[in-house]
């Protein structure tokens, strides 16, 4: 840390404050604030799923099969007391509590979500570094990243898919591939856009080495971007974890995610329209706060790209 | 100009090769055998070998790569395991519905989203503005399956005011035909309109700044002209990339809402062929669409280079 404290220090000096500066400013900003709050009230809703009056949300249960929301139930206990349970959402076709699937559900899409989004910006953020940094590894790697931007995602995610047995893991792998092109092309661009600068220039004349060059001079260039471009990468990751378990290739139906909660009231909507509109509300929802976070982060971290 | 189309037609080439190999690949990283995979549980060994020799996977991966590369380029798509049936064959009889609904989606969402876009730029910051970027926010936010089901639930079951699912071909009547494709089309194009309505409205905000702009009202031009000839003009050119990158949108909502609306297409084709793990179906298909996203976008590039003067490499 010694080798350059003219150049450092100011910058350590200044930051405390500017980040201080940079969350207040988070705070104030409508979209982040209402987008935030939404999420927040989704992972409590995620992490308190026992104590909200939830049943066992995999326990199947013939004789309340296919219940309109507000259908009562008598639950018989061991002891013989006998206490009356509420299907506030109704029940599927198999007598799952709807309620209980859709609460548990918000576990799967948001771990998911957070899951795809890191992996995708850390795995991304290496093979762009790598692409800018090094020359001769530029043009094999952007070629392979255009042919699998060549691939529409969702394609691309049921081709992943079907490789391998379905389960959490094929999902969130099958989610993640189509977005690394993504990331790559914008730490890339940053990379390069970077590379330019008188500083990184002096940094470079004055012989620093490569992973110290990368670490203090090119890598907090990408944090905001990325910060923006993960947000973004967390809500498509919710909404292709649905497509795919909707079209019945996704999460296993022993998970309740909201994608296959709808799955499986998709042959009987017609006349049980419920089992497809409560969890598509909490997706819907969900998905609009992270993309109003984004938007929020994006105005308020990165105005270059506030346009666009 | 000649030169530089040609340069360009050139330039998607390896794309399309480096996909073919993506796909490729794919089929041999599949964990277990794609043989044993495609015979089925209670399959024999002989009859695994069989389907391996016919799949030729018994041959070293390079000669593998030449054969199907090879019939590719003759335009031999190969044969489908679960369907019994040559993929051209598949796809020829797949096709009607899946480019009728995608016309249909375009169709409704370039009508739709530019005015919008346009209004939102010139009332910036009213709450028409507000209206159509919330709106798109949401667009963005609402997976296609839930919006067909939304639309089912009120315009076909609530309203009747069309049939619940389904397709008919256009050679049995227009009428049975446009009825079918409505909601569909009206669904698929939700989160097209989002996309294109925004960066209408991002593009128009840019030029409404400019100097030719003020010059036009100046001279007295009424604002409608102003705003479709002058500002939308120049706007142009962002807002047709947009439509070419949201066709990768419309393929993956193609597959979602072929499944909700039960129409017979090649989205359908996708899903079902994964569901029973046809590998070469589902390399083909993908090949295709990969093909028709790039191809329509190589189109976009050119058409600008030959109409907007400004442009030129």
């Amino acid at each position: 840390m010694s080798a350059e404290p003219t150049i450092l220090a100011p910058v350590v000096a200044e930051r405390p404050a500017s980040r201080r500066r940079i969350f207040g400013r988070l705070l104030r900003n409508p979209s982040v604030a209402i987008g935030g709050f939404v999420l927040v009230v989704m992972t409590l809703i995620g992490l308190l799923a026992p104590v909200l009056g939830t049943l066992d949300p995999t326990a199947i249960n013939p004789s309340t099969r296919n219940k309109v929301p507000g259908f009562e139930r008598t639950i018989r206990a061991d002891d013989g007391s006998t206490s009356v349970f509420k299907h506030r959402m109704g029940t599927d076709s198999l007598g799952r509590d709807v309620y209980s699937r859709v609460v548990y559900g918000a576990r799967v899409s948001l771990m998911i979500a957070v899951t795809v989004a890191l992996a995708s910006v850390a795995i991304g953020l290496v093979i762009g570094l790598v692409a800018g940094y090094i020359r001769w590894l530029d043009g094999p790697i952007m070629r392979v990243m255009d042919g699998l931007m060549a691939i529409p995602g969702i394609l691309l995610a049921i081709a992943v898919v079907s490789l391998f047995r379905a389960g959490l893991a094929a999902v969130v792998i099958a989610i993640i591939v189509p977005e690394i092109p993504r990331v790559v092309r914008l730490v890339r661009s940053i990379v390069l856009s970077v590379r330019e600068e008188p500083y990184v220039e002096a940094a470079i004349m004055a012989g620093t080495r490569v992973p110290a060059l990368m670490a203090r001079h090119i890598l907090p260039n990408t944090v905001a971007p990325l910060i923006v471009q993960g947000t973004f990468i967390a809500a498509s990751a919710i909404l292709v974890e649905a497509i795919l378990s909707f079209l019945g290739i996704g999460i296993p139906p022993e998970t309740p995610s909201w994608g296959n909660i709808m799955a499986e009231g998709r042959n009987l909507f017609r006349v049980f329209p419920h089992n497809i509109l409560y969890p598509g509300i909490f997706l819907g929802l969900t998905v609009l706060a992270v993309n109003m976070l984004g938007d929020g982060l994006r105005d308020t971290l990165d105005p270059k790209m506030a346009d666009r | 100009m000649f030169g530089y189309i040609l340069r360009r037609l050139l330039s998607a080439i390896p794309v399309l090769v480096i996909v073919a190999v993506l796909v490729f690949l794919m089929l041999r990283f599949t964990p277990g055998d794609p043989a044993a995979v495609i015979a089925g549980d209670n399959a024999s060994s002989e009859q695994i070998a069989l389907i391996r020799n016919r799949l030729g996977l018994d041959q070293p991966v390079l000669t593998q790569f030449t054969i199907w590369a090879g019939n590719l380029l003759t335009g031999n798509l190969g044969e489908s395991f679960f369907f019994k049936k040559t993929i051209a064959e598949l796809i020829a009889s797949r096709i009607e519905p899946t480019l009728s609904l995608a016309f249909a989606t375009i169709l409704i969402a370039v009508v739709v989203a530019i005015p919008l876009g346009v209004l939102a730029a010139y009332r910036h910051g009213s709450w028409i503005d507000r209206i159509v970027m919330g709106f798109s926010v949401l667009g963005f936010s609402v997976p296609v399956f839930v919006i067909g089901y939304l639309m089912i639930y009120v315009f076909a079951i609530t309203l009747g005011w069309f049939p619940v699912q389904g397709y008919q071909p256009l050679s049995q009547g227009f009428g049975g035909y446009v009825q079918r494709l409505v909601l569909p089309s009206l669904t698929l194009s939700v989160i097209y309109i989002a996309l294109i309505a925004r960066m209408t409205r991002a593009s128009v905000l840019e030029v409404l700044n400019e100097d030719y702009i003020r010059t036009a009202r100046a001279k007295g031009q009424v604002e409608r002209k102003i705003l479709f000839r002058h500002a939308l003009k120049n706007a142009a050119v962002p807002i047709v990339t947009v439509v070419g990158i949201g066709i990768a949108l419309l393929i993956g909502g193609v597959v979602v809402t072929e499944s909700v609306f039960a129409i017979p297409g090649l989205g359908r084709l996708t899903v079902d062929a994964v569901l029973a793990r046809d590998y070469p179906t589902i390399q083909a298909v993908i090949l295709l669409f990969s093909g028709v996203y790039v191809g329509i976008n190589l189109l976009i590039d050119l058409a600008y280079s030959l109409f907007d003067p400004r442009i030129r490499y």
